[in-house]
């Protein structure tokens, strides 16, 4: 087999596997009203491009002096050399966040957890299902799998998000439905603009427009909030996708993203260690998944 | 291994001289609680006492800690201050609970910090005789072969020990004769005598085995919520379990500047804060969902990972939960269906 575009390679391990580099804040501006964009280099810049990482893995980002707390990475490691952030503005830690400005400092260490099977996914269809700030990852696999477009079979990506203005990214998705390599469908569940021209309703909805799918052949990769995970597992399950080619990335509260503070403890497996990518069949039966009872109901 | 004989009255002189290695820490009797204390010599010790009231987890893992100095140039590592330790009448059922920690953190991301105080702590450990709360025989953890650096098995008249590190050899080597070879036929059947002896002296009833399917099945059951209603969230079989490693991470800041430490501390994942994501989200916002996951992480997932339970049978859920809930009870509410009285 070729080997795929970018190297992705495991990180050496540090000596000191919780001791944050320092980044720098090179671009930041807002994508809507409490979500910002943030882009950022190691501060010793001899350090980009040996930051080498997987789509679907997150960081551990300290802010000096208030903490630390892990971030989805937004970009692909098929361009190095930057990371990406997509942040919402939610407790005291992104609230300092916020505040920063560009060629100010965070600390930065990782990357951790699993990320997606890519080397599983060559050859493959791959259906991205995003729901509000759930692109925060997916962002990460589209673009890898787009810079890579030869190694992927049919790419589709549906994304949801409540209005237009809250759109994560929605000029960038719009061109990227120009593009003739790539099924891009945008739903939003209701228009306050009277401008928008895709499709109105929950991400579900767009399931009618996919076309036909050689489900055997698929991967289908989710994100969003908790509330989507029940609808859109009853559609992709039912178009007929293997339950260990759903994958899905869950968000947890981590304190050393390393398996050793507890927190982020699912039953018996560690978000930060053995996901946060998941296959439905590794955790369908779970009840603490996305919140009491929400898989109870969930096809079995 | 190599195995040693020390006569009894020869204890006190070999302690006195190990201290030049570092601090000398011991069990002793503190308004009749027992805890590891600094001492000078074997006299302050109370050898009898059974469980200490927090493990020695302790000392390689303090409650609270400092990992990192920070500044607006950023995190600096804080190591260096730890004191070199010879712990004296550890258990066997507390060296397996640092077997445990050793492999959270020793493998797989080396965590520096217990590196650090594991390498400058000599666990020197003792024979012990069970209490009415001991059930080490249920866990498999009633003997040690390996983890410290020397083992005095008690056999009244004189002491093996069992040499486990190189480190603990040095010890022996500043005065080697306190110590001799000579092991027969009579210290065989003196040995296995004792082991007898000890088998017989447990007064808890309990059986873990099956443990991981049972949880399993019995998932959904009732029991959760009705040992919840008994349950204060106070977390404190979390401090007193030999294998309870969570933590929490906290920045404190010098007020009126940005420089600080990040510090590490004791956490419980029967406090109700401890699964909440930024925004509120609680992943185990009841009570039973907690207990559950304690419980269901020491005697089901940790099975599953490491094959054997994180359950080293020291009996100190027993001794301090308020409400009686512990392995015992736990297991048997799951086992009959019933929370006992």
């Amino acid at each position: 087999m070729k080997k795929l575009c970018v190297v992705l390679e495991d990180r050496e391990v540090q000596e000191n596997p919780f001791q944050p580099d320092m980044w720098r804040i090179v671009r930041k501006y807002p994508l809507t009203s409490d979500v910002n964009f943030f882009q950022a280099r190691p501060v010793d810049v001899d350090e980009a491009l040996k930051f080498s990482y997987r789509p679907g893995q997150f960081v551990m980002l300290s802010i000096v002096g208030e903490g630390e707390a892990p971030f989805s990475i937004s970009s692909s490691p098929s361009r190095p050399g930057l990371l990406e952030f997509c942040i919402r503005r939610v407790g005291t830690l992104t609230e300092t966040l916020f505040t920063l400005k560009e060629n100010e400092t965070l600390g930065i260490r990782g990357p951790y957890g699993n990320g997606f099977p890519m080397e599983k996914m060559e050859e493959k269809d791959v259906m991205i299902v995003a729901g509000g700030l759930g692109v925060a990852p997916l962002r990460s696999i589209l673009l890898y799998m787009l810079d890579n477009r030869d190694k992927f079979g049919n790419v589709t990506y549906l994304h949801g998000a409540r209005t237009p203005g809250e759109m994560l990214f929605r000029e960038e998705f719009m061109q990227l439905k120009e593009r003739e390599d790539l099924k891009c469908l945008l739903t939003v569940d209701k228009d306050d603009t009277g401008k928008w021209k895709e499709k109105i309703g929950v991400v579900t909805t767009l399931f009618k427009d996919l076309g036909p799918v050689d489900a055997k052949n698929t991967y289908a990769v989710v994100c969003g909030p908790p509330v989507m995970y029940k609808f859109v597992m009853e559609h992709v399950v039912k178009l007929g996708i293997p339950k260990h080619q759903i994958l899905m990335t869950l968000e947890r509260r981590m304190k050393c993203g390393v398996g050793k503070c507890g927190h982020c403890a699912i039953e018996y497996l560690y978000t930060c260690i053995d996901g946060p990518v998941f296959s439905w069949w590794d955790v369908l039966h779970m009840k603490e998944l996305i919140g009491r009872g929400a898989s109870d109901k969930a096809i079995a | 291994m190599m195995i040693l004989k020390m006569k009894k009255e020869d204890l006190p002189v070999f302690l006195d001289s190990i201290r030049e290695w570092g601090e000398l820490w011991g069990p002793t009797k503190r308004e009749g609680k027992c805890t590891y204390t600094k001492v000078d010599s074997l006299s302050q010790m109370d050898l009898k006492a059974t469980r200490t009231i927090i493990p020695p987890k302790k000392f390689l893992y303090p409650p609270r800690f400092t990992m990192f100095d920070y500044d607006e140039e950023g995190y600096v590592e804080r190591v260096g201050d730890v004191p070199k330790r010879i712990l004296f009448g550890i258990h066997p059922c507390d060296i397996h609970g640092i077997l445990i920690m050793d492999k959270l953190f020793l493998e797989s991301y080396k965590d520096p910090y217990y590196a650090e105080r594991r390498e400058k702590t000599l666990l020197l450990g003792h024979s012990c005789v069970p209490d009415d709360k001991c059930m080490c025989f249920a866990t498999n953890t009633d003997f040690v072969a390996e983890g410290f650096d020397l083992f005095f098995s008690d056999l009244k008249m004189f002491y093996l020990v069992w040499v486990g590190s190189t480190k603990g050899h040095d010890l022996i080597r500043m005065r080697p004769e306190l110590f001799n070879r000579d092991l027969g036929r009579n210290d065989i059947i003196n040995y296995t005598e004792y082991r007898k002896w000890k088998n017989t002296q447990y007064k808890v009833s309990v059986d873990l085995t099956g443990m991981p399917d049972i949880f399993e099945l019995g998932y959904s059951s009732p029991v959760w919520d009705q040992l919840a209603e008994k349950c204060l969230s106070c977390g404190q079989c979390s401090m007193v379990c030999p294998t309870c490693n969570c933590y929490n991470v906290v920045d404190e800041v010098e007020l009126g500047s940005v420089e600080g430490t990040r510090d590490r501390c004791w956490d419980s994942c029967m406090f109700r804060e401890y699964s909440v994501v930024a925004g509120g989200q609680n992943f185990r916002d009841k009570r039973a969902d907690r207990l559950r996951l304690w419980y269901t992480h020491k005697l089901q997932a940790f099975i599953g990972e490491f094959g054997k339970p994180a359950c080293v049978g020291c009996g100190r859920c027993v001794e301090t939960c308020p409400v009686e809930i512990n392995v015992v009870t736990v297991s048997t509410a799951i086992k009959e269906q019933e929370v006992g009285k």
